[in-house]
């Protein structure tokens, strides 16, 4: 199939193949999503803030394919627009780290539940205004405090696809019984975070 | 209803490499990355419009292709200000700073050389990898014609090459 390499040296195409100009990836101002990856001491999540700087994203993705779901999602949700822009989220990176750290308790950040759904947009703010830094409920207590007694499990299911991980604290939410149950970074992030917020246990600095 | 267009960020990592190679073919090392970066630009601001997204590899080269060809028009009116005239037909953008940055020196000071139109098309073709349906639409032309094009300057460039 191949030409051996003597006679390929000779044709045209194969010297237009192998064109290889010393260059750098492009450059852009911020857009419509910017976004980072980072790691951090509960695991690798995704932030993303839109073009007024309002959070719309703040998710665990341990790979690549966690990852680019939450950007077509926020292509759909927002604009395909979509731009990794480290420098733009400095301040929130600040932010979560020094949290993550014991030395903030309260973020000081906008959001925006551009990618919750109808029912999230009323558990999730109530649960930011009512349960603040270093307390627990449960399902029941918030699902009561939206005056929906009953619907205990889709609160556990709003609060399990929260969108905005972290920032909106869905973590101090356990189970009736104090068990811990699920969380999208993983009961050892829910642990860290519970331990961190009570201050019992200084957490393990990795 | 709209089309599903994916984040912009996966576009610039796929073919990123592929705009700078055709930017810089076309213009040269100088202007390459300009209109590499020009070309970036402009498709970001016009991304949310697109209406398919189903060559978005061969809409990102047309753009690099365009914004090549406004690159080499604009240095070409700013060059007539400054020099005769008569020495630009001689030497294509492209050419002009190939000297020691441009593996081939050879081959690409003869592929400058080539009729505009046929130097287009052999470098979108080959550096490039489009079809010759994007190539036609890069070029305003038919299919038929960009293969003609195409097969000329082969024809030309192997001509003497040893």
């Amino acid at each position: 199939m191949n030409a051996p390499a003597s006679q390929s040296s000779a044709d045209p195409t194969d010297l237009f193949a192998g064109f290889d100009p010393a260059t750098r990836p492009p450059t852009f101002e911020p857009s419509d999503v910017s976004y980072v990856v980072e790691d951090t001491p509960i695991g690798r999540m995704l932030l993303a803030r839109n073009a007024s700087g309002a959070m719309v994203a703040s998710s665990f993705t341990p790979d690549t394919a966690a990852e680019d779901a939450v950007l077509e999602r926020l292509s759909r949700a927002v604009s395909p627009r979509v731009l990794r822009m480290p420098s733009a989220l400095d301040d929130v990176r600040h932010q979560l780290d020094d949290y993550l750290h014991g030395r903030l308790r309260e973020f000081s950040v906008r959001t925006d539940l551009v990618l919750a759904t109808d029912f999230q947009r009323v558990v999730l703010p109530r649960l930011a205004q009512s349960v603040h830094y270093g307390e627990r409920s449960t399902y029941g207590q918030l699902a009561t405090r939206i005056e929906r007694p009953s619907a205990a499990r889709a609160v556990g299911a709003a609060l399990g696809a929260n969108p905005l991980c972290v920032l909106l604290p869905c973590h101090r939410v356990v189970a009736s019984s104090g068990a811990l149950t699920g969380y999208a970074g993983g009961l050892a992030a829910k642990e860290y975070l519970l331990d961190l917020e009570s201050g019992a246990t200084p957490p393990g600095v990795g | 209803m709209g089309v599903r267009l994916p984040p912009f960020q996966h576009l610039v990592d796929a073919h990123w490499r592929d705009v700078a190679r055709l930017a810089h073919a076309l213009a040269g090392p100088v202007d390459g990355d300009d209109v590499a970066q020009q070309a970036w630009t402009q498709a970001l601001a016009a991304y949310p419009q697109l209406r398919s997204a189903t060559n978005l590899r061969g809409w990102l080269l047309t753009i690099t292709h365009r914004c090549a060809m406004d690159a080499h028009r604009g240095r070409a009116r700013r060059a007539v200000l400054h020099h005769d005239p008569a020495s630009l037909a001689a030497t294509p953008p492209s050419v002009a700073a190939a000297d020691a940055t441009l593996p081939d020196t050879d081959l690409w000071r003869r592929v400058g050389a080539l009729p505009d139109r046929q130097r287009e098309a052999v470098v979108l073709k080959y550096v490039a990898d489009l079809d010759h349906p994007t190539i036609a639409t890069a070029l305003g032309c038919s299919p038929a014609m960009s293969r003609r094009l195409v097969s000329d300057a082969l024809a030309t460039l192997r001509k003497d090459l040893p």
